[in-house]
């Protein structure tokens, strides 16, 4: 029997078993963050030991940094000594830092694959459940909670049972402003918030296959907003292209050797899931949630589905939303442009191209966080942050801001905003803050004309 | 990580599903440092108003209701990776979440932190909920060693899944990592061989 691209990694990295079941996984790369290492970073100190590899482990502040004067000390008391442990312990311990004021500072997401160190066939983990969004390089990466990331820095290790495998493949062509954000958002509105607990996801099929590298990840991303650990797509000369000269990529014929044997990266033709799904990509239009886990979402065209149960009834009162309704023309004051899910050059440059000459509506805010300072450095090279200014955006230094709203870029209690980011919890955007998760072209054209428009019949007249 | 013994306890009912980690722990509380004190602010903005005046419609603010075992709707603990939100749970005091479903990232953090997560089918988990809701004193027994929840009052008992290496954890209040430890010489030989990149 074949193997599935999953068997192929994790059986690669597996150093023991243990009775009952569990591996012990060997862990290529690990990266950490202010808010779940300090205490990991207290256990070694505890135990009196350092950190394993120090090679293997790099570390950045993102999920707590201010987005605005990234120059100045951080006002928030506790959000300063967060980042200031982290600087200490990454001194203490001799990890590398891309902390606050470094050219490759960023979201932990978008940093490893721009430089390379996110790579095809890796086991990577990071305290923190968007890990995910490296799979989109063929990596089986996965998010975990800070006792594990006191066991990868101690033993660069893991004990962990090996998940089940899906499959899911979307085939065919996908409809004009259709991007990646609402393919993954269509298979979580299909599967629910809790369909993938328990698997490890492959993506597949040739509307998976048209994607950029960063499109991709946007997908893997949100593999966690179903429940599944972490999803994958097979590598292939996009990939190849997108790592060849960057900064951690190996070069010469050390990277020729290394394509060699990522393009053995691939589930072999009868290799067998638990559970397999096939979507039509000409079956998705641009998606919106209505409720408060990522897996209520619809179409543009449909309306709030109704849904007994105490649950669904309590995610609409806190939405202040109906079913039956459509989300069309819904009012919406704060728009965010950000996250690690799309906050990447590609996601900044479909935004701009659509806002370009336009200004958005006077009630709205409009908030547009690049993922790194690379991204940010780009954005700028390429004129993307003048026409953000001219159309009236807030273009911010990077970090995951808005996202979960560790910082001061919150969303007040009641409001609405349509945001890129990964998750529509309650609160999640600030207390009583009402979340719709949408695509970068979704929140631009909100922006524009402060309601929520199906904007395809704009893009269609370009 | 302290020992699981046998745990005999009311329990707080709370038949929500998807109980995300930033509604157990809200992401403006996770700047800590440190892992202790979380359990002030478990469930905060279900518990309390902004004005930090309690909501007297939330469970954990009525006082009919106490124990050590937390009752949940299916999918408990989905979203963020946030070790937090265990931390939370046990500072508060509960030792043992019921629910027919936990997220996979929330039910490792729970084991390696001395909670003991039990998935019950939904039949049963709506018996449980009926019960505590006939008798909110209503105690249960949650034998880790037998693998079985029961109901005291009616005696109805179902046995529980659990890797039997994390049981032992349990049990003996052992870490993953002091076993990661032990076998570093075979994770030393295992990078070898590992390829370069």
């Amino acid at each position: 029997m074949g193997k599935t691209l999953f068997d192929k990694i994790w059986d690669a990295h597996v150093v023991t078993a243990v009775d009952g079941g569990m591996e012990v996984l060997y862990i290529d790369r690990h990266f950490i963050h202010e808010v779940t290492s300090p205490q990991a970073f207290s256990g070694l100190k505890k135990r009196g030991i350092g950190v394993s590899r120090i090679d293997k482990t790099i570390a950045t502040a993102d999920h707590n940094v201010p987005t605005k004067n990234q120059h100045l000390p951080i006002q928030e008391e506790l959000s300063r000594y967060q980042v200031q442990k982290l600087v200490e312990n990454c001194e203490e311990f001799g990890v590398e830092l891309y902390g606050l004021g470094h050219p490759y500072q960023g979201i932990v997401h978008v940093i490893g694959p721009e430089l390379g160190i996110t790579k095809p066939g890796m086991t990577i983990v990071c305290g923190d459940s968007h890990t995910s969004t490296h799979g989109a390089f063929g990596c089986i990466a996965f998010g975990i909670g800070t006792s594990q990331v006191e066991q990868v820095l101690a033993t660069q290790c893991l004990l962990q049972k090996k998940p089940k495998k899906m499959r899911i493949n979307i085939e065919g062509e996908l409809q004009a402003g259709v991007l990646s954000k609402d393919i993954i958002l269509y298979i979580i509105s299909k599967l629910s918030a809790s369909g993938g607990t328990g698997y490890f996801v492959e993506y597949a099929g040739s509307a998976i296959r048209s994607l950029s590298m960063e499109a991709r990840m946007t997908i893997c991303n949100m593999s966690i907003e179903m429940g599944a650990r972490g999803g994958m797509i097979a590598p292939d000369e996009k990939t190849f292209e997108y790592v060849k000269g960057k900064e951690y990529a190996p070069k010469g014929k050390d990277f020729d050797k290394a394509v060699a044997h990522w393009k053995t990266l691939f589930s072999d033709d009868d290799a067998v899931f638990d559970q397999e799904f096939t979507f039509p990509a000409e079956d998705i239009e641009p998606m919106l949630t209505y409720g408060t886990n990522p897996g209520m979402g619809i179409k543009i065209s449909q309306t709030i589905p109704s849904e007994s149960g105490k649950s669904f009834q309590k995610s609409l009162n806190y939405m202040g939303f109906e079913s039956g309704e459509s989300m069309l023309g819904k009012p919406i004051n704060y728009v965010f442009i950000g996250s690690c899910t799309n906050s990447r050059i590609e996601d900044l440059r479909i935004v701009a191209d659509y806002v370009k000459g336009k200004k958005k509506a006077d009630h709205v805010n409009v908030m547009v966080v690049p993922g790194s300072k690379q991204v940010e450095k780009q954005a700028i090279k390429e004129g993307l942050d003048k026409i953000f200014a001219a159309a009236g955006f807030d273009f911010r230094e990077p970090g995951c801001s808005a996202c979960l709203g560790m910082n001061e870029d919150k969303v007040p209690k009641g409001e609405y905003c349509v945001s890129t980011s990964n998750r529509n919890f309650e609160g999640r955007q600030g207390p009583g803050a009402r979340t719709i998760l949408a695509s970068p072209l979704m929140a631009a054209a909100t922006a524009i004309e402060g309601k929520i428009i199906d904007f395809r019949s704009q893009i269609s007249q370009n | 990580m302290d020992k699981f013994t046998t745990i005999h306890s009311s329990a707080v009912p709370m038949p929500i599903e998807d109980v995300d980690t930033d509604q157990i722990i809200p992401a403006r509380f996770l700047k800590a440092t440190t892992r202790d004190g979380f359990g002030d602010n478990l469930f905060r903005d279900w518990r309390f108003h902004q004005d930090d005046s309690p909501k007297s419609g939330f469970v954990l603010n009525n006082p009919i209701y106490s124990g050590q075992i937390l009752v949940a709707g299916k999918n408990f603990g989905c979203g963020s990776s946030r070790e937090h939100a265990a931390w939370a749970i046990h500072d508060y005091g509960f030792k043992v979440v019921v629910s027919s479903f936990f997220a996979d990232i929330f039910k490792g953090n729970a084991l390696n932190n001395g909670i003991l997560p039990v998935v019950v089918n939904e039949e049963f988990l709506n018996e449980i909920f009926q019960a505590i809701e006939a008798n909110p004193n209503t105690a249960f027994n949650v034998d880790l060693e037998k693998q079985t929840f029961t109901i005291l009052e009616t005696g109805k008992s179902v046995s529980f899944e659990i890797d039997p290496y994390k049981k032992m954890c349990l049990i003996n209040g052992y870490d993953d990592i002091d076993y990661l430890i032990s076998i570093k010489d075979q994770i030393s030989a295992f990078e070898q061989q590992q390829l370069a990149f």
